[in-house]
């Protein structure tokens, strides 16, 4: 059903296609300033902001350093509740741990709410092959589902399709997966919203079990929260009987109070609200009410690698509120799928890196995918410092002198002998003054493509050094006529 | 004051308009300028491309060249932003780069910093009577934290109408060798910029960057646009005996 982002091609390619295509730049333009609108407005409305950014990026840096207490207490804890806790060191581990658990309940179908890890390690291609089929039950999610498509945003996994895609979608795919798209459908959002609402109705009330992401594992109660807009996900963590959660470890945090930061920070940088409209908890099991049986898949694949490399490891921070993409120039013209990742965007472009490391082509490419303008930065709520770890990433990728990078070495050792002494500097400038006639208006190898849109600038007949100097000489001669 | 200039590598090679007019204007306000000649480059393009033993070198030796200034000036947002800023980091804690670094960084201004902040000047004299529009960068917002202080000095230039830049925060695509690397997305993201700065009907585009000026430029001038790019500094050293032409 859903392609894999295995041969993706790299960055730049992808950007290529991505950059010539209107209606997706429309769509993409529109929908990220309208969030980001929204987000500043919600940000702005609080006057301690900064502090509840500094205040966020400690309890996550705390948790982090402590991260092998707080995963042996959050194991307990979920224990005490009656649930059952697994160790998945990759994602073949954690899909056959999903996979034997759902083929022990007898049962061939899963309904899911929209989890990231689930998407990094591809559960739905591993649990088909299992024969079990996954229906994804957030409205984005689903769209992306029936369009046999991949998602392009953390939270608006459609961001890229506008409705009447989304119509097109519903009327030609719906009917083969359960309940058909009404006749007559328009592309009137609440039109859309309705005819999948009463889709997915089908499947929460047939399903029995559930697999589910989160964006919080509370170590002291062994307490796991959703946050979420739609109230999709309560239904899939309310109805089933068996419920199977897929958590990245870094999800951890301590305590309930811990919470209490980020429940203020994250919906005003994710969706630009003040609170989401449905908050979910869920502990063990309580008998007689919701899911009777729970396991937890604690999920490394990774993460511990990337809280190894003491620059890299503030991109664990994350708390997937999208802020970075809808800043990002960079990703508002090229949309998620050129990022070759469930993780796009500026957050992406350091957690996939790390997470796969960069011997890949895409991995390799994804930390130069930025302009290193900072907004994505300036607008994290954790206060993860996007551009510096780019920049770390681009160090670990230039020493390893791929292709392309042998070239760019040389250049750059060129460039750092003429630039490390004044003279040779001069020396370099004055060469290039007397060549200047010779400079073509086209540059050939890879610089040409500055030169394809853009006009370069004409080399001036003299330097500021040569000006300087000049004048400093005509200077003392006027003196020494006086 | 006694102001050590740092005129960087490509307002060197490419732009010496910029340190010709910053020797103008500061001259022109009463202040010895000099130049050390032993300086070359920041190190910014090294940094930013992932080679940081070739910046790491480049740091040491800014930090000798200007390690005894009172004030050195940086006309580039982003090379006073990376000697500010990254300088001190490419070192590690305790050594003598990192000091050095450290040191010297609140010495270190951009053009706009120094003249409010250090000579506490706004009104510097300047006539250009031009329809002028300001690009902010993105170093100069966000990592030097500019804010109004170029909007100011450009306000009290006499003959001067300053317009509004539409989506003036976003990034023009630039990028050092992100230009280079990612040139769709690089054009793309100059190509709005230039249809935003074309739509203000502005003569002239200013900003404390020439790295972005040349990107932002070249692009109009592809576009046959019409909109000269100035420096701030051209800008301010402007007079009604001798103006900046355009």
């Amino acid at each position: 059903m859903s392609r894999t982002f295995i041969g993706m091609p790299a960055f730049p390619r992808a950007a290529r296609t991505a950059t010539a295509d209107a209606q997706l730049r429309h769509n993409l333009r529109a929908a990220t300033r309208t969030i980001r609108g929204k987000r500043a407005a919600a940000v702005g409305e609080l006057d301690d902001w900064a502090a509840l950014r500094a205040a966020g990026k400690a309890v996550k840096e705390r948790t982090l350093r402590h991260l092998d207490r707080y995963l042996e207490q959050l194991e307990a804890s979920v224990t005490a509740a009656g649930g059952h806790v697994h160790w998945a060191a990759d994602a073949a581990e954690a899909n056959r741990i999903v996979a034997d658990l759902v083929q022990a309940t007898g049962h061939s179908e899963v309904v899911k709410v929209k989890s990231m890890a689930t998407q990094e390690i591809g559960l739905n291609d591993a649990l088909r092959e299992a024969g079990i089929t996954a229906y994804e039950t957030d409205l984005a999610e689903l769209i992306v589902q029936l369009g046999d498509d991949l998602p392009s945003h953390i939270l608006v996994p459609a961001i890229h399709r506008d409705r009447a895609e989304i119509r097109e979608i519903f009327l030609r795919r719906m009917a083969g997966w359960g309940v058909p798209a009404p006749e007559g459908l328009t592309d009137d959002p609440r039109a859309l919203a309705e005819a999948a609402r009463v889709h997915l109705r089908e499947k929460f009330l047939n399903a029995r079990v559930a697999v589910s992401g989160a964006n919080f594992a509370v170590a002291e109660t062994g307490t796991l929260v959703v946050l979420e807009s739609e109230g999709n996900g309560r239904m899939c963590l309310t109805l089933p009987e068996t419920l199977i959660s897929v958590v990245g470890i870094e999800k951890t945090i301590p305590t309930w109070a811990d919470l209490d930061v980020f429940l203020r920070t994250l919906p005003r940088s994710a969706t630009g609200e003040r609170m989401n409209p449905y908050t979910s908890t869920w502990t063990g099991v309580t008998p007689g009410d919701g899911p009777q049986e729970f396991h937890l898949v604690l999920l490394d694949n990774g993460r511990t690698d990337v809280l190894a490399d003491e620059v890299g490891r503030q991109a664990l921070r994350c708390i997937r509120c999208s802020a970075c993409l809808n800043i990002c120039p960079v990703y508002e013209r090229t949309g998620g799928h050129a990022y070759g990742s469930v993780y796009p965007g500026p957050i992406g472009a350091i957690l996939t890196p790390q997470l796969r490391g960069t011997g890949g082509e895409p991995e390799a490419s994804l930390p130069y995918a930025s302009s290193l303008c900072g907004a994505c930065y300036e607008v994290c709520p954790v206060a993860i410092d996007i551009p510096e770890v780019l920049v770390h990433l681009r160090e670990r990728v230039a020493s390893a002198g791929g292709a392309g990078h042998r070239v760019e070495k040389a250049a750059m050792a060129a460039a750092g002998w003429v630039l490390g002494d004044g003279r040779r500097l001069g020396a370099a400038q004055r060469a290039a003054a007397a060549a200047r006639s010779l400079v073509p208006r086209r540059l050939p190898g890879p610089a040409g493509a500055w030169t394809d849109t853009r006009d370069l600038p004409a080399v001036p007949g003299e330097s500021f050094r040569r000006w300087w100097r000049d004048r400093r000489v005509g200077g003392a001669d006027t003196e020494a006529e006086s | 004051m006694r102001i050590a200039l740092f005129i960087t590598c490509l307002n060197d090679t490419l732009y010496p308009d910029t340190g010709r007019a910053v020797v103008r204007l500061l001259e022109r306000l009463g202040h010895e300028v000099v130049f050390p000649e032993s300086q070359t480059c920041c190190g910014q393009m090294h940094y930013n491309t992932g080679y940081r033993r070739d910046a790491q070198r480049l740091a040491v030796r800014f930090a000798e060249t200007f390690g005894d200034a009172d004030a050195v000036l940086a006309p580039s947002g982003s090379c006073a932003a990376m000697v500010r800023d990254i300088h001190p980091r490419l070192g590690r804690p305790g050594s003598p780069l990192e000091r050095a670094a450290s040191r010297l960084a609140p010495r270190v201004h951009d053009l706009s910093e120094l003249l409010v902040d250090v000579l506490g000047v706004t009104d510097v004299g300047a006539y250009f009577p031009h329809t002028v529009t300001y690009h902010p960068t993105c170093h100069g917002l966000r990592m030097l934290g500019l804010g109004d202080r170029p909007y100011a000095l450009l306000r009290a230039v006499r003959g001067l109408k300053l317009v509004d830049l539409p989506e003036a925060h976003e990034c023009c695509g630039f990028g050092g060798t992100f230009a280079v690397k990612n040139p769709d997305v690089s054009a793309a993201m100059g190509t709005d910029k230039a249809r935003n700065v074309a739509a203000t009907g502005a003569e002239v585009l200013c900003a404390v960057d020439n790295s972005c000026l040349m990107h932002i430029g070249g692009t109009l001038d592809r576009q046959r646009a019409g909109v000269r790019v100035l420096h701030l500094a051209e800008i301010l050293a402007s007079t009604e005996q001798e103006p900046t032409r355009l």
